[in-house]
């Protein structure tokens, strides 16, 4: 018993790293740019599908550099051609386009690499058990443990020590101030975007690897993001992170339970949440 | 003259549709895609009641729409094969739902109240997805049929011929736009209208705003839900597509396509949408790129929806 809840802690931290990498890369482009990216599912299978194409040339630990890498890119273009021009509008018509975003994207996957589930081969030494008592605890998933805190530590690292960082931040707060400071704004904005969907990218890279390689790989990871962002609280980062992790270990542990609420508890965290702090855990007060 | 030009457009509207039975076949078309494009117009007008009209956006419509749909389903399959009780009870139960999901959301604005209700949209979702004794799970609800309406005197057969079937909705639209229309002629109407245009003023008028947001989105999700049980009577066949985001997305690109700003935008965005949707269902393979794409075209070049463009036009 004690070890099937341990599995579950653990997958549920897994699963909740996952939710907050996607969410990370949200609420980047949100808090900055008051987008809401529908289409953040689907620059993960991007993602993923470009490290499917270039493992055969680089091996996997080219397709993990490179192939969010592309996607971050992909994203710097997507801003610079569609989502720019929506700054200042009403969020409804953001919102409407990267919805249509998300169809055009998860339908031209499918027309590139086709419908059906593409085998993507982990090397050997990550996919076997590190300990055959605690059989849960394969390479891999440690692998992914360990890459998501280092890319989490490395965007906090990003944003609290270099200037792009410190300017993102200063942006989230007062954008107009930012801008007369001197900053070109639209740059930082498109920088921005790029950071988020780099993040989308490198967990569609890690994704795939465990859930498979289809076009609709992100849309089960969509909402449970999207939840993550209300829990944690709008505007704030660290709040994001935190609200991943807690829906993925209370998602993990219900599933000892209650295997077919382990996902209605995500939705009764966010009822709550909002029920007693509106503004999310932590939240800044007043800024929706 | 705006308003008899007013007037006139409206004797169009509905001379277009009671006689679209007897002009859609010639046109080529089919009476169904008439009743679809009804079925999605009712939709988005109830969608709209909200959005043009409160200047509140929701992007979880498709969940209460979905919940009339099932209610409407489950209960002609299981409990009572009447239409009018299987519809009031899919009425019912999205209505209450809505009643339930709005205090958490009333408060809430802008960006923020258009994730929540996303989120709060995909629990409804999931228990159809997952729930698969009662709703069937992924398969949906069959094995059912809408049944002919029995008044006493007469029975309306709305299963067999599909131009009374046309008409019973058509007839359940009516009812649906006259009252939405005596709402929005209400104060109550007018005061969504002054939240909207500046809610700051509205709160400082002593305007129970997060009350008025809260009734509004009942309503609002009230008819959306009557939307939903027509939508199950049409297809006789209900499945958790039915209401899924992408759902919702329909529903509001059909208001902006229309023009939110007025009245009779979302009937217009409705039937552009539905019948291109048609065509290029029967066309192509990767319809759904196209439909991004119309999305994407409809942000960029055509904000202001048919009428919105129209309007100015005659305004200028």
């Amino acid at each position: 018993m004690t070890q099937l809840v341990l599995f579950n802690i653990f997958n549920g931290l897994i699963i909740g790293a996952f939710y907050a990498l996607m969410a990370l890369g949200l609420s980047l482009i949100l808090n900055l740019s008051g987008v809401i990216n529908f289409a953040h599912g689907g620059f993960l299978a991007i993602g993923g599908y470009l490290a499917y194409t270039l493992m055969p040339y680089f091996g996997f630990w080219g397709a993990l550099l490179l192939a969010p890498i592309l996607t971050g890119l992909v994203g710097i273009l997507v801003e610079r051609v569609l989502i720019r021009r929506l700054y200042g509008r009403d969020p409804l018509y953001s919102l409407l386009l990267t919805f249509g975003l998300a169809f055009m994207i998860e339908d031209g996957t499918r027309y590139i690499w086709g419908a059906q589930s593409l085998p993507f081969s982990i090397p050997n030494w990550l996919s076997s058990p590190l300990s055959s008592e605690y059989f849960f605890l394969t390479g891999y998933r440690v692998f992914m443990v360990l890459l998501v805190t280092t890319a989490v530590i490395g965007l906090f690292l990003i944003l609290n020590f270099t200037r792009l960082g410190i300017r993102i931040r200063a942006g989230t707060l007062d954008l107009e101030t930012v801008s007369v400071l001197g900053v070109n704004v639209r740059v930082l904005r498109n920088l921005n975007f790029g950071l988020g969907i780099y993040l989308a990218g490198l967990a569609g890279v890690l994704a795939v690897g465990m859930l498979g390689l289809q076009p609709t790989v992100g849309d089960n990871l969509i909402m449970p993001s999207f939840i993550a962002i209300i829990v944690g609280g709008l505007g704030s980062l660290p709040g994001t992170l935190l609200g991943g992790l807690l829906i993925g270990v209370a998602s993990g542990v219900t599933s000892v339970f209650f295997p077919s609420a382990s996902e209605a508890v995500i939705y009764v965290m966010m009822a709550m949440v909002l029920i007693v702090r509106p503004r999310g855990l932590l939240g800044e007060e007043g800024r929706f | 003259m705006p308003k008899l030009d007013k007037r006139a457009g409206d004797i169009l509207l509905w001379i277009l549709l009671l006689t679209a039975p007897f002009w859609m076949p010639m046109i080529g078309s089919y009476v169904e895609l008439g009743s679809r494009v009804l079925v999605y117009a009712l939709a988005a007008m109830s969608l709209n009641f909200l959005l043009g009209y409160t200047g509140v956006l929701s992007f979880g419509h498709a969940a209460y729409f979905g919940l009339g749909a099932y209610g409407t389903a489950l209960t002609i399959k299981y409990l009572y094969p009447s239409t009018p009780v299987g519809m009031l009870v899919g009425i019912l139960v999205g209505t209450v739902a809505a009643a339930v999901i709005g205090p958490m959301i009333a408060r809430l604005r802008g960006i923020y109240f258009a994730m929540c209700t996303i989120a709060f949209g995909q629990v409804f979702y999931y228990i159809a997805f997952q729930w698969s004794s009662v709703t069937g799970g992924d398969d949906g609800v069959s094995a059912w049929h809408r049944m002919p309406i029995n008044l006493g005197f007469t029975t309306i057969d709305i299963l067999q011929n599909s131009h009374a079937f046309y008409y019973f909705v058509l007839a359940v639209l009516a009812v649906c736009v006259g009252l939405m229309a005596f709402l929005l002629r209400s104060p109550f109407g007018r005061t969504l209208l002054a939240i909207r245009e500046n809610e700051r003023r509205a709160r400082f008028l002593g305007v129970p705003v997060d009350w008025h947001i809260w009734m509004s989105w009942v309503i609002s999700c009230f008819f959306v839900s009557v939307a939903g049980t027509l939508y199950a009577l049409l297809n006789n066949f209900v499945d958790p597509r039915a209401m899924r985001w992408d759902q919702s997305g329909m529903f509001v690109i059909m208001a902006v396509l229309g023009g939110m700003r007025s009245f009779w935008g979302p009937l217009i965005g409705a039937a552009i949408f539905i019948v291109f949707e048609d065509y290029l269902s029967s066309h192509t393979q990767n319809w759904e790129s196209f439909i991004g794409l119309f999305f994407v075209l409809i942000v960029l070049f055509f904000p202001r929806g048919v009428l919105g463009i129209i309007r100015r036009k005659a305004a200028s």
